[in-house]
């Protein structure tokens, strides 16, 4: 069954597409279906791409780790029903990371809508919990609004996902239209700069403090306000702390970088929250991992905050001041207005701690991800872009792959979603395939979108994956352990395949490191090689990550150190 | 009881007509565990446009970051609380008491009292509509509960601001 057409009329499909090429659309990443097979035909005649995933979490995640590197929506083209389910914890994990996703969904025939035709699922009411905004087209015509605004409201202001569902009368039917069309978005609003009078009573918190300190998010990456951030710092001699998606916003390596705070941050970093009198997040949304319980988050201190969502402002932490717009614009201002501050005293404080609660660890026992993560540091100067999946390998690669770049390091922070890693690296390579990408990611989290593998293989992507095997779900053991006298339940991966094996059985470079000694060699050797390769680590067992603060806690009941048995 | 009315708001949205548009505002309430007690929508001045007027309960602090949710709503043009100062309230209950012919001279006197109508009886019952503010048709209910009163639907509140510019 083909769609023809008289030759100047466009069906929705070849509309939809045109419109995605005005977007710049370079790459589709998905699966098809019997709805969407008129959007496949059209394909066929275009210059965009489509990568086929095996699943289609892996496909937004890919979009995701895409549209992270690049700064441009990931696209993703599913067909209905479970095509379409299947996006969502893709979309979900997008939705709290602020990454800027276009999903479209096949949909069944507009007479059939509410009927339970075969594959129809109400994918615009499951998803609108996670999405920024969302469609169902109703109108073959409408098509060019439609997208044009999907786009304009994935990447602009709090970037977010944006879900169209496309029945499939809709896009097999007849375009008789106008591309030429107005946005409606009535309600929509980007904030503007604040006014000077708000920037400069902002600035006025700052005097008489002794201990600023800034806190800066994934909305300071989003924003690019790296190099307002620099000068801000510079300038006024004030340390900043990261959260593990403000990686890269300000340079880890700095003299006066604490590197990321939170659960797992560095034990200086946490020590200076403690100590700070005044705290200004750039772009960061309190969340309950970086400060553990909001009562007690720094009670002496003022707390300042800079979001572009107002929405965010007070809903975890009531600031004594805030400003509502872009962090850059608004960094810019701010310059301007403060007057300089000592903070001699206090830097010497935070280079104290530095210097005595470093983080450490121990090649003695074997092998463990800290090292491999540093290895891998040292071996791509830091300048790769480094992925991670969920659980202990992901804060400890947090801890030791220093980011000095806003746009090279991926995680999935709000939602936390295992399985994530692999793809988005993928996803990662294919915006940027002149870039080192590194993946780490856990035996567990791995299994559930390894699959992709074969989407690496056949794009010959040279993206490395470093699956730490330690034969546990390990972050819920570690827990476990610390908090629930080690009764192990539900944490044991036996069973795990031989993953090696799983990799040269997907066309796939397969290299197993044993131990420290071997170590340095193997991962040049990875680098070294042209295309794909899987690193199977076999890490020591029962290992915990350190710093950590116990969940519902405040910066006070850090854990440094293991406890003692 | 008088803390409990504390705990009452009434919102009003003027928001796009699209599909979805109620279900994204009202999954805002209920994510955040806020009971809607009324929601009244109807078509605005401009057909392309909606008001709702929510009346829900639940703390303040809450409201402010439900509100502030809402608003971020693609389809939600403008949100806003009204107190009783800023803003008229009126709502339409329709009852229907159990037609005693003893009792007709007192329910006329309460209808009239009330300035409500009868908008239609029969042998069995009679139907009384009566506008006013919530207070009113609280007691109004009330009263009429003594006549046998067999069923009450109430509009839910509208309002609408005293100011030039629109609710
Ligand atoms: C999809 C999903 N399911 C469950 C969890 C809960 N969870 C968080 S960390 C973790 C363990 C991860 O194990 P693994 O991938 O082996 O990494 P490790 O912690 O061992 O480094 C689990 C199960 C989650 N975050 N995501
Ligand atoms: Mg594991």
């Amino acid at each position: 069954m083909t769609v023809k057409q008289k030759d100047t009329q466009l069906t929705g499909a070849q509309t939809l597409l045109k419109c995605l090429e005005s977007e710049g659309v370079e790459y589709i990443f998905g699966i098809p279906g019997g709805v969407v097979i008129p959007i496949f035909d059209a394909l066929v005649e275009s210059k965009m791409k489509f990568i086929l995933t095996r699943h289609e979490q892996g496909a937004t995640h890919m979009a995701d780790g895409y549209a992270r590197v690049t700064g441009k929506p990931g696209v993703v083209l599913v067909t209905s029903g479970p095509g379409a389910t299947n996006t969502l914890t893709g979309i979900m994990t997008a939705h709290m990371d602020s990454v800027p996703l276009v999903i479209l969904t096949g949909q069944a025939r507009r007479p059939s809508l509410g009927k339970d035709a075969f594959q129809e699922a109400d994918i615009f009411g499951m998803s609108m919990p996670v999405v920024k905004h969302s469609y169902l087209v109703r109108d073959t015509n409408d098509i060019p609004r439609i997208i044009k605004e999907a786009f304009y409201l994935a990447n602009t202001g709090r970037p977010g996902p944006v879900l169209v569902d496309l029945p499939a009368d809709v896009s097999a039917g007849l375009f008789t239209g106008s591309f030429d069309q107005k946005m409606d978005l009535g309600g929509y609003n980007i904030p503007p700069l604040p006014s000077k009078e708000n920037i400069k009573a902002f600035a006025a918190m700052f005097k008489g403090v002794k201990k600023p300190l800034l806190l800066v998010g994934h909305g300071a990456v989003i924003s690019k306000a790296e190099k307002e951030i620099k000068t801000l710092v510079e300038k006024f001699g004030i340390p900043v702390v990261n959260t593990l998606l403000g990686k890269g916003a300000f340079p880890e390596t700095h003299p006066l970088s604490l590197g990321m705070l939170g659960m797992h941050g560095t034990a200086y970093a946490n020590k200076a929250l403690i100590s700070c009198d005044l705290i200004c997040s750039i772009g960061s949304r309190w969340d309950d991992r970086i400060n553990g319980n909001n009562q007690e988050f720094c009670v002496g201190a003022k707390k300042l905050h800079i979001d572009i969502d107002p929405a965010e402002i007070g809903k975890i932490v009531k600031p004594d001041a805030s400003l509502v717009g872009d962090a850059k614009a608004i960094l810019e201002e701010l310059i301007k207005y403060l007057e300089p501050m000592d903070t001699k005293e206090w830097q010497s404080e935070v280079a104290f701690y530095k210097k005595e609660f470093p983080l450490k660890y121990d090649t003695t026992k074997g092998l463990t991800v800290p090292f491999l993560v540093d290895e891998v540091y040292k071996l791509t100067k830091g300048k790769a872009i480094v992925v991670t999946d969920v659980g202990q390998h992901q804060m400890w690669t947090a801890q030791f792959y220093k980011c000095d770049y806003p746009d090279r390091w991926l995680s999935s922070g709000g939602a936390g979603t295992m399985g994530y890693g692999f793809p988005a690296a993928i996803g990662a390579q294919f915006g940027r395939p002149h870039d080192l990408v590194f993946a780490f990611v856990g035996d567990g989290g791995f299994q559930m979108t390894l699959s992709e593998l074969a989407t690496a293989a056949i794009h010959k992507l040279p993206v490395k994956v470093v699956v730490n095997e330690n034969k546990y779900l390990g972050m819920v053991r570690q827990w476990q352990e610390l908090f629930f006298e080690n009764r192990k339940s539900g944490v044991d991966l036996k069973g795990s395949p031989n993953f090696v094996k799983v990799a040269q059985a997907y066309g796939v470079k397969g290299i197993l490191i044993k131990n420290v000694r071997e170590a340095r060699r193997k991962l040049q050797e990875a680098i070294n090689h042209k295309g794909p390769v899987l690193i199977h680590a076999d890490i020591i067992k029962e290992n915990n990550v350190f710093p950590m603060i116990p969940a519902g806690k405040s910066a006070h009941h850090m854990m440094i150190d293991p406890p003692k048995k | 009881m008088e803390n409990n009315k504390k705990n009452i708001h009434t919102i009003s949205l003027l928001v796009a007509n699209k599909p979805g548009v109620l279900v994204r505002v009202t999954s805002a309430f209920a994510r955040r565990g806020y009971n809607i007690d009324a929601l009244v929508v109807s078509p605005s001045f401009d057909p392309n446009y909606s008001t709702m007027t929510i009346t829900a309960q639940g703390d303040p602090a809450t409201l402010d970051q439900i509100m502030k949710q809402t608003v971020k709503l693609v389809d939600v043009i403008h949100c806003n609380e009204h107190t009783g100062e800023d803003a008229v309230h009126q709502e339409l209950a329709l009852i229907k008491i159990k037609n005693v012919p003893a009792n007709k001279p007192v329910i006329t006197d309460l209808v009239n009292k009330f300035a409500a109508k009868i908008i239609t009886e029969d042998e069995n019952i009679v139907i009384i509509a009566c506008a006013g503010t919530t207070l009113q048709l609280d007691e109004f209910e009330t009263v009429m509960k003594k006549y046998g009163m067999i069923e009450v639907v109430r509009s839910g509140k509208l309002v609408m601001t005293k100011s030039k510019s629109s609710t």
